[in-house]
């Protein structure tokens, strides 16, 4: 079989010493990274760009992997300890969670969440080999015309189905779009303002560090200050039997949630871990600890986030279509070293991408076994001040940003775009959308470039943009997202009684936080993003 | 006429409470129960939580001892917080816990005592725990 015979290639490059130390490292950055809330893998991958330069292509995804799994897992140590989710895919186990530490059992919690997560994500990780290669196959007999079509649906589906304003999602795209655009590329100066530095464009590495790693520590910066938690605190994580056999059915069912969503543009790791959620609660035998602590509201949410996880790299390697913004960060990775993302992926980079869903594995199994036994540890890491953190991100970005063209022009742009990224933030604009635009902008205009230069610039001729059915399908999917909201304001006008929406899925009290009693005013509550507004912040979020 | 304990959730925050609600019964003075974080870091073990508070409260309250207690999370470090409330209510007494810290730890950590110590304007009673 090919595939088998490329996936033990992958494993033979995989799990030679120093790439094994690449997932180590990989792997223990991403747990911190998603324990600490605000920091998140998009951001680390988008610090480690310009370092991984001087890397070889495989050590450095492989790194990526790492830091891409970790990330979720770390993420479900702070849902459960504090309440406070380290990202907002861990925002569903914050409820269950945070109950079941709360009634001394955190270390079942946390079991049960990284168990589940090993179970999904090497499921997941095995359906992206399986089907990644066969979406390839489909790909590659698509033209120009159906390959344009689907990077716009991609690009709609994540503007105008996540987060809470539409209205913000498209600025954000429309900045992404603009900022893509600068350059000479086309074969003629746009957006350049006359300074010669800029024709050959905005490289996307000091965007990437910038509205990641800069806004995001402008905007921590800005509310320094809030009242300090209590983390619960928890010995050795392990699990009962009772436990064993109330978890296993809640991790497939995730899976079985989180792989489709991750896959399809958009579909980010929110609402599988919310359908997850709500299944698990419908189907247990136990629904009236639901909102107390039931386990398989821990481990289903868990399992599902990662197997998003996995799903999200399936568009990812097949088509060069990021659906999270650390998928994005990845690609734009790629393409630093010079490899062309989509469908050609497998063929010219075999061995790379192989390498990569090996260590996806790897990646999974070391999780297993480092954060079983060092979850106390990871605990003990949000007790640093936050004030030497995030100092540290911003020596790195500077450093980053400047070493990529080592050129200081690079750092006024930094700057500039670390300010976009702090005002987005401020104003509930969302960055994955922007990102996005960034990246698959200027590939959008060279396959509408393309699919034109083949209809003799007729653009709804025969071999124009609507020439292939592929490519009417997905506008008309394209047509039903956009028009989906004002159908659904009519029906609701209509039948105002029979539609409700389901309820909010945060959890509604951040528990553990002591009124001050004395200078209230002068500590600033300022609540998380992570925990504040899952769906306006693809940027440190879902990835 | 106040009586300044800067408080954690700690033997040696527990010791000193002890002591200063003694000296304040003992001088029949208004105790000051001062409970502060920097609040930089996400987690903070020594900033007490609502219901160790609350204990505190009914505890002074059952003594019947006039109190007040503050949390502050300005910013500052607990030593400034102390000395700042000692100032501010003109205190004869502040009562802190001592830890055993080695040279070096303090040297590389500092030493809230030893500041509190050494600028305080009033007696300092430093207790260890029991």
């Amino acid at each position: 079989m090919d595939v088998w015979s490329s996936l033990m290639d992958g494993f033979a490059t995989a799990l030679t010493p120093m790439n094994l130390l690449y997932a180590v490292i990989g792997v223990l950055l991403g747990t911190a990274v998603g324990v600490l809330p605000g920091l998140g893998p998009a951001m680390t991958v988008a610090l480690l760009l310009p370092v991984t330069q001087v890397l070889e292509p495989t050590s450095a995804f492989i790194m990526f992997a790492g830091i891409y799994y970790g990330g979720m897992y770390g993420g479900s140590t702070t849902s459960i300890l504090l309440n406070t989710p380290g990202e907002s895919s861990s925002v569903i186990t914050a409820i269950e969670g945070n109950k079941m530490a709360k009634a001394g059992r955190a270390a079942q919690a946390l079991a049960t969440a990284a168990i589940g997560s090993f179970v999904a994500g090497t499921i997941g990780t095995a359906l992206l080999a399986m089907f990644a290669p066969i979406v390839v196959q489909f790909a590659v007999s698509l033209g120009s015309p159906s390959y344009f079509a689907i990077m716009v649906l991609a690009l709609l589906a994540v503007t105008a189905v996540l987060g809470s304003s539409r209205l913000r999602g498209f600025s954000a795209l429309g900045l992404g779009l603009a900022i893509g655009l600068v350059g000479a590329g086309s074969g003629q100066a746009r957006l350049t303002f006359g300074i010669p530095l800029l024709t050959d464009g905005i490289d996307i590495v000091v965007v990437a560090v910038a509205i990641f790693a800069l806004g995001e520590a402008l905007w921590v910066a800005a509310h320094l200050r809030r009242t300090p938690l209590h983390a619960i605190p928890v010995g050795q994580p392990w699990m009962g039997k009772s436990d064993w056999k109330r978890s296993w059915k809640p991790w497939l069912r995730g899976t079985a949630f989180g792989f489709p969503f991750g896959a399809l543009p958009a579909g980010g790791a929110e609402i599988p871990t919310f359908l997850s959620y709500v299944t698990e609660k419908r189907l247990s035998k136990h629904p009236e600890e639901f909102g107390h602590g039931a386990i398989e509201g821990v481990a289903g949410p868990e399992a599902a986030n990662n197997a998003s996880a996995a799903g999200t790299l399936t568009p990812m390697l097949a088509l060069g279509l990021p659906t999270n913004a650390t998928a994005a960060v990845m690609l734009a990775a790629f393409t630093g070293y010079g490899i062309q993302p989509g469908p050609q992926l497998f063929a010219s980079q075999g061995p790379l991408v192989w390498a990569l869903i090996a260590s996806l594995f790897i990646g999974n199994f070391l999780l297993l076994i480092i954060n079983l036994p060092l979850a106390p540890l990871w605990a003990k890491l949000l007790q640093l001040p936050r004030p030497y953190l995030y100092a540290g991100i911003l020596f790195f970005a500077t450093l980053g940003a400047y070493s990529v063209n080592l050129q200081a022009f690079d750092l006024v742009l930094l700057l500039v775009f670390g300010a976009l990224g702090f005002m987005m933030r401020r104003f509930g604009l969302p960055v994955l959308p922007l990102i996005l635009g960034v990246i698959l902008g200027p590939r959008l205009e060279d396959q509408l470039r393309k699919a034109l230069k083949l209809s003799g610039g007729d653009p709804l001729g025969p071999n124009g943009l609507f020439g292939e059915p592929i490519a009417v399908v997905v506008y008309i999917i394209v047509a039903i997202i956009l028009v989906w909201p004002l159908l659904f304001k009519l029906y609701r006008r209509a039948r105002p009684a029979a539609v409700s929406m389901p309820a909010t899925s945060m959890p509604a009290t951040r528990s553990g936080a002591s009124e001050p009693q004395e200078a209230g005013g002068a500590v600033s509550h300022g609540s998380h993003r992570a925990d504040g507004n899952p769906g306006g912040d693809g940027g440190d979020g879902d990835g | 006429m106040t009586i300044v304990v800067g408080y954690v959730p700690t033997p040696e925050g527990e010791a000193a409470l002890t002591q200063a609600i003694a000296e304040a019964r003992k001088s029949n003075t208004t105790l000051l129960v001062i409970n502060s974080s920097k609040g930089d870091s996400l987690v903070d073990n020594r900033y007490a939580l609502e219901p160790e508070i609350q204990s505190i409260e009914d505890r002074l309250a059952i003594q019947g001892i006039d109190h007040v207690i503050k949390q502050p999370v300005r910013g500052h470090d607990a030593a400034a917080e102390v000395l700042d409330a000692a100032e501010e209510h003109n205190a004869d007494l502040i009562v802190i816990g001592l830890r055993r810290r080695t040279p070096v730890g303090k040297l590389i950590m500092g030493s809230t005592s030893q500041r509190i110590l050494l600028e305080a304007d009033c007696p300092v009673l430093a207790v260890k725990a029991g």
